[in-house]
């Protein structure tokens, strides 16, 4: 009982990370159509706002000492603004751009956010202590589970609900669900297509920074390529989830950890190491049967 | 006396012409009819009349100012709205929200926005829809929502683009009983663009015929009827399905 319910957590703890991320990327692709490859290098960025720039091993720690509730705002605005900058600055010139140039874009993008870190703090990870009180275990039934775990399920499921509540209540929310189906004719309509998309940057932002603090706390490490396991893994999710539609991703996210960690449980353990290839394995599968996800946003099959 | 007018209209695509000097004139309450065979212009003469499309030479002009280099979310705030064939609805979104988001487009608060298509939808008649999401209407449930929408913020001016294409004879019966009201009661100016010769000629006060891009005939039902030249382009296209509804309503 305790084990299943550790793997039941393991489960909704990664796919939780997964989710997030998935959402931050299905947002962009929604109001936009572009795949954000850049989402990762966000992250990283996000977690090393935190230090002083150094190339020694130990960490030196800036913002890091903050106590967690302006540490945690502090966080989130470096992960929004970062990813509004880098729609002002490099996306906005894309905006008639095809889809395979944005893409492109982001991936440089990408590239640039990751060799100035590489420039200011080496390749070398670098221990810290980031909220070092949620590692702490709580025990559930005969489970062992990290704090760390529930805050991230907990965290996860109030973004969610919060986002649910932004997009049906608020004027924004609107605005912005009927750029994400039809951009052309809500910027017809006279929805403000910048104020929107910019909207869209700052929130996904926002979801990388997120994930910074929990992989940071998590690993206790900060690692210039920190993000790109992840972001990885959400491009995937919003795939089969079907590209734009954010429902999907979400599903999708929560799947890829569930699949991911019941693989760690149940294949031999001389295949675990191999665990990621099982899973892309499953992804395949997945598309081959449904290739237009799981849920399909009509947005990407007809623009105006 | 405010009007919508297309002075002299030509719009050429590299180098062909697909209007020429067209006039055209829309007063508040009047609803004004656009027919034409296929490829004549009348979607063209929308385009530019909307800002979706500029004149190579003329202007538009809404009471006598002309309207150029507008976009067309500028000419919607100034009271010019439209329809688009085949509704081009927010297809994921319920149809409540589908006019809302236009009246928060028009610079209304959410409040304002939500209270004002709440009645919109009541008046156009399809109050009980509110909550459907629009991709899952019927098809002319579907041209009402897209009617309503266009009338969200009460312009001046609406233009529709073939609203009854595809319809039953019952079913264009009862939308135009609603246009009549768009005309009558909000005293909008409408301009109709349709297939069906038999609506125009039964519900517009003035008739503008197109062919190949040139008004070819302008006036009242019964002139439009008994127009030798009109006769004449709609057998140009004898293949062309419509014809028999003008002669039988000739």
């Amino acid at each position: 009982m305790g084990s299943l319910l550790q793997v039941i957590f393991d489960a909704a703890a990664l796919g939780s990370l997964y989710a997030l991320a998935a959402l931050g990327i299905a947002l962009i692709f929604g109001v936009m159509r572009l795949v954000n490859f850049a989402h990762g290098d966000v992250i990283a960025f996000s977690v090393f706002a935190l230090l002083w720039p150094s190339v020694d091993a130990v960490a030196v720690v800036f913002a890091g000492n903050l106590p967690w509730f302006l540490l945690i705002p502090f966080v989130l605005a470096i992960g929004a603004g970062l990813s509004v900058l880098s729609e002002i600055v490099v996306f906005r010139r894309f905006r008639r751009a095809n889809p395979a140039t944005m893409m492109i874009a982001s991936f440089a993008l990408g590239f640039v956010i990751r060799y100035f870190l590489l420039m200011l703090f080496s390749s070398r990870p670098k221990s810290i202590s980031l909220l070092p009180a949620l590692s702490q275990p709580v025990e559930i039934m005969g489970a062992r589970i990290p704090l760390l775990q529930l805050i991230t399920i907990t965290v996860t499921i109030a973004v969610l609900l919060g986002l649910i509540a932004f997009l049906r209540r608020t004027r924004f929310g609107l605005e912005m669900r009927a750029a994400a189906e039809n951009f052309t004719m809500a910027r017809m309509l006279g929805v403000r297509a910048n104020r929107v998309i910019m909207g869209a940057f700052a929130l996904s932002g926002a979801l990388a920074a997120a994930i910074a603090l929990i992989l940071g706390s998590q690993t206790g490490t900060a690692n210039i390529m920190m993000g790109a396991n992840v972001m990885l893994m959400a491009f995937i999710a919003t795939v089969i989830g079907g590209m734009g539609s954010l429902a999907g991703a979400v599903l999708a996210g929560f799947l890829l950890g569930a699949v991911a960690t019941v693989m760690q449980v149940i294949l031999p353990p001389d295949a675990r190491a191999f665990r990621d290839a099982f899973v892309y394995g499953a992804v395949i599968l997945v598309l081959i049967f449904r290739p237009q996800g799981l849920l399909s946003a009509r947005g990407t099959k007809e623009r105006v | 006396m405010s009007q919508l007018h297309a002075d002299k209209v030509s719009v050429a695509f590299a180098g062909l012409r697909a209007l020429s000097e067209v006039d055209l004139t829309v007063s508040p309450g009047q609803i004004v009819g656009l027919i034409g065979p296929n490829g004549a212009g009348k979607t063209t003469l929308v385009n530019v009349l909307t800002g979706f499309q500029a004149p190579t030479e003329g202007a538009v002009r809404l009471d006598g100012q002309p309207l150029s280099n507008l976009k067309p979310h500028e000419l919607r705030r100034r009271g010019i709205a439209r329809t688009f064939q085949g509704g081009r609805l927010f297809r994921d979104l319920p149809v409540i929200d589908n006019l809302e988001v236009t009246g928060v487009g028009l610079g209304q608060s959410r409040a304002a926005a939500i209270a004002e298509a709440t009645a919109m939808l009541e008046w156009v008649g399809i109050a009980p829809l509110g909550d459907r999401i629009a991709g899952t209407l019927p098809y002319t449930d579907e041209r009402r929502v897209a009617i309503g929408r266009a009338l969200m913020g009460k312009p001046s001016f609406v233009l529709l683009d073939e609203p009854a294409a595809g319809m039953s004879a019952q079913e264009a019966a009862e939308l135009a009983d609603l246009i009549r009201r768009i005309a009558g009661e909000m005293g909008c100016g409408v301009l109709l663009i349709e297939h069906n010769v038999g609506l125009v000629l039964d519900l517009c006060h003035h008739i503008v015929v197109l062919d190949s891009g040139a008004v070819i005939e302008t006036g009242g039902p019964a002139a439009i009827r008994a127009s030798e030249r009109v006769r004449h382009a709609y057998m140009g296209t004898a293949a062309d399905s419509h014809l028999p509804v003008l002669e039988v309503s000739a």
